[in-house]
């Protein structure tokens, strides 16, 4: 997946340190055992950790065909200590992978913004690999509505 | 330290003709000696500056009925408080006399007799006239602040493409707007409007769909009384999910909560002693923002059309509720010094027509607006002999008339109705005219559809705009109030999950929905494109020629189960 210079300048100029509806780790991971095989596969089965790592998506979806989401990980960027992957998921999609935004410390920094699809109401969770091994984990709750009467 | 002075002044002058009973039933000559211009507008000032806020005017030019609700069901953490507090309950938290100018104005207790008593609320030239003496009294230190939803809800604001409101916002002078049903007029049009207002228009969390690049300003910067004032604007989050996203595809929205941060700590370092927002998130979200984002010394509310009598305060952000239909403005002066509110004193000034005095210009230019119009506007279709109004969170009368008019001309079995929070209210014994019509279905996607719903459809319709109204988390509420139903009833636990709210789906005769039927099922306003039928204001009509004299309406059509 190509994420290009304007959507990482654009997110980054929206960034902020709060996730906007953080949804505990131990709650997603319980709820959907195909994902959490993907995760296990992902992380090498090391526990994720909260913090670090933001993920930023829409409460509720203006078109569940293309939601907009972004990534992005605090972390120095160095050879010693970088980001090496950040995997997004979609707990309640057909097929729950959605994309694997790769690292390096070339990268500078670590933030990823792409557009899914989400079939339904669902939690979208996002985790990051980091060099020495260690894991974070985000999820967030999007609403994909019927819509309409609106007051 | 709140003031509510004038409010208190008000109710206690009607508490000494009123006694401690209930009564709507003394005159209006009693009530008029009661109360003058004065008492309402003679606000002692207090510090360095003025904010003036109104919002959900609905294009109402003039005086209106419009009842509050009487059903306002709040779950999860805002179950019990304000604005979710109806009725008497409602009053004897603020302490207002039944029977009273201010019951009447802020509730829907006794709404029939009390508003025969105390007239019509709201107009332009009204407010008109309360800005000017707050500018006269307070020169260079007043902001007046317009909410949104300003350009729709009335004929001539439909027949003018909202032509009219922005004259008529010109001329008020207001400093700045935010917006949601203006959206509704379409991408091309809404850039042609904005670029006649002689003030900005903004829009913090709208945003370029493609680029993911701002769309609007998001933050004005004033001076007043010396006091440098940011004022920040959110337009509604939920716009092209809760109206039709064609009309505004190039544009993407949301609470965007984060931006919101940003945009108060930008507005801090460029100076701001004061940060405004004027949002029209509904109260419940503002609520939550503001209990989430540091810095905002005033927010102003709008969307929900709550009309609250005090502040709310969260942590340091005194959050101020202005009701709609031009029937209130909200007064809040500010003691700023050292970039820091050391002091307010807030005032809700209801709009009674008959004690303020209409700005002549005002006036004039609302007549000149009218004038082409007049004929249709005053055109009688029907007699009221119930009092037709909708807010609330389900069925209202004036939607029962709707629904029955969609069964009736649509040949349907079903109606469907949108639970829109706007729509003026009419007394018994009232003509039915077309302009109360438009004032109950003026819209730019009007077409009244006749389909085909299996019942499990027409479930997961229910569930879903049930869902968006009483979801527990305020961030996850789209819309307006409950859709409305014709030939249809149902049971609903608002305190239960998304799913498993509705329940006892029967058609009006008893017989339980089968879900796995197709039923006739004819509606309004859909926000899918291309739909057909003609607009709903013509379905009314000829509803009404064949019935010219409504109510009362049949059984209440909703059940409610369980309890917060």
């Amino acid at each position: 997946m190509t994420v290009t210079r304007r959507q990482i300048l654009a997110f980054g100029a929206a960034t902020a340190a709060v996730t906007l509806v953080g949804i505990p780790v131990s709650k997603v991971l319980a709820a959907a055992p195909e994902m959490d095989a993907k995760i296990k596969e992902f992380t090498g089965g090391a526990t994720p950790g909260e913090g670090k790592l933001t993920l930023t998506a829409p409460e509720i979806a203006e078109n569940g065909n293309t939601v907009p989401i972004s990534v992005s990980v605090d972390s120095p960027m160095t050879a010693e200590d970088h980001v090496v992957a950040v995997m997004v998921l979609a707990e309640g999609n057909p097929s729950p992978g959605v994309a694997t935004f790769h690292f390096t410390p070339l990268s500078g920094k670590a933030e990823a913004s792409t557009r899914i699809r989400l079939a339904k109401t669902q939690n979208v969770v996002a985790v990051a690999r980091m060099s020495d091994g260690s894991v974070y984990m985000a999820a967030s709750e999007v609403k994909v509505t019927i819509g309409g009467c609106g007051g | 330290m709140v003031s509510r002075r004038e409010f208190l002044v008000a109710s206690a002058a009607l508490a000494g003709i009123v006694g401690t009973g209930f009564s709507g039933r003394w005159n209006r000559a009693a009530a008029q000696q009661a109360l003058t211009e004065d008492d309402l507008l003679g606000v002692k000032p207090l510090g360095n500056v003025t904010l003036l806020h109104m919002t959900d005017l609905h294009a109402q030019l003039m005086p209106v009925y419009f009842r509050e609700p009487s059903v306002n069901l709040g779950v999860g953490e805002v179950a019990g408080l304000p604005p979710h507090v109806t009725g008497k309950a409602f009053l004897d938290r603020y302490g207002i006399p039944g029977g009273s100018r201010n019951a009447y104005a802020l509730s829907s207790e006794d709404f029939s007799s009390l508003g025969k008593t105390y007239g019509r609320m709201g107009g332009v030239d009204r407010i008109a006239a309360i800005v000017k003496r707050v500018r006269a009294e307070r020169p260079d230190a007043t902001l007046f602040l317009d909410g949104g939803d300003t350009w729709q809800g009335s004929y001539t604001a439909q027949a003018t493409q909202a032509d009219d409101m922005v004259e008529i916002t010109n001329a008020l002078g207001i400093d700045a707007m935010t917006a949601h049903w203006e959206f509704t007029y379409g991408t091309d049009r809404v850039k042609e409007l904005v670029d006649k207002l002689n003030f900005p228009f903004l829009c913090g969390n709208v945003f370029d769909a493609e680029w993911d690049e701002p769309a609007f300003e998001s933050t004005a910067q004033f001076e007043r009384g010396g006091v440098k004032i940011a004022v920040i604007g959110q337009a509604f989050p939920y716009t092209p999910i809760a109206n039709p996203r064609w009309m505004m595809a190039n544009w993407t929205f949301g609470i965007r909560e984060e931006q919101m941060q940003a945009n108060v700590d930008a507005a801090r370092a460029e100076g701001a002693d004061v940060v405004v927002v004027l949002s029209h998130n509904g109260f419940d979200v503002d609520r939550k923002m503001a209990s989430r984002v540091t810095g905002i010394d005033v927010l102003l509310t709008g969307h929900t059309h709550d009309a609250l009598p005090d502040v709310v305060k969260v942590g340091n952000t005194l959050l101020v509720a202005s009701g709609s239909n031009g029937k209130f403005v909200s007064r809040v002066d500010l003691d700023v010094a050292g970039g820091k509110v050391k002091d307010f004193k807030f005032t809700l000034i209801p709009v009674f027509s008959d004690i303020i005095a209409p700005d002549a210009d005002m006036a004039a230019l609302v007549t000149r607006i009218r004038a082409p119009h007049a004929a249709e506007l005053s055109r009688e279709l029907a007699r009221a002999d119930t009092l037709l109004y909708r807010r609330g969170n389900f069925n209202g009368t004036f939607d029962d008339l709707i629904c029955d008019a969609l069964l009736a001309e649509r040949d349907a079995e079903i109606a469907l109705s949108p639970g829109f929070r706007w729509g003026t209210s009419i007394l018994p014994g009232q003509p039915i005219t077309v302009e109360d019509i438009h004032n109950a279905t003026a819209m730019t996607y009007p077409a009244a559809y006749r389909n085909k719903m299996t019942g499990e459809t027409l479930k997961a319709v229910l569930e879903d705009v049930a869902d968006n109204l009483f979801n527990p988390d305020p961030y996850y509420q789209q819309g307006g109030d409950m859709v409305r139903v014709g030939g249809f009833k149902y049971a609903i636990n608002p305190w239960e999950t998304m799913g498993n709210r509705v329940s006892d789906m029967t058609l009006a005769n008893g017989e339980t929905i089968d879900p796995g039927r197709e039923y006739v099922v004819a509606g309004w306003a859909s926000v899918n494109e291309g739909t057909e039928g003609p607009p709903i204001w013509d379905v009314v009509e000829n509803h009404l020629k064949n019935n010219p004299v409504v109510g009362p309406m049949g059984d209440t059509t909703v059940a409610i189960k369980g309890q917060g």
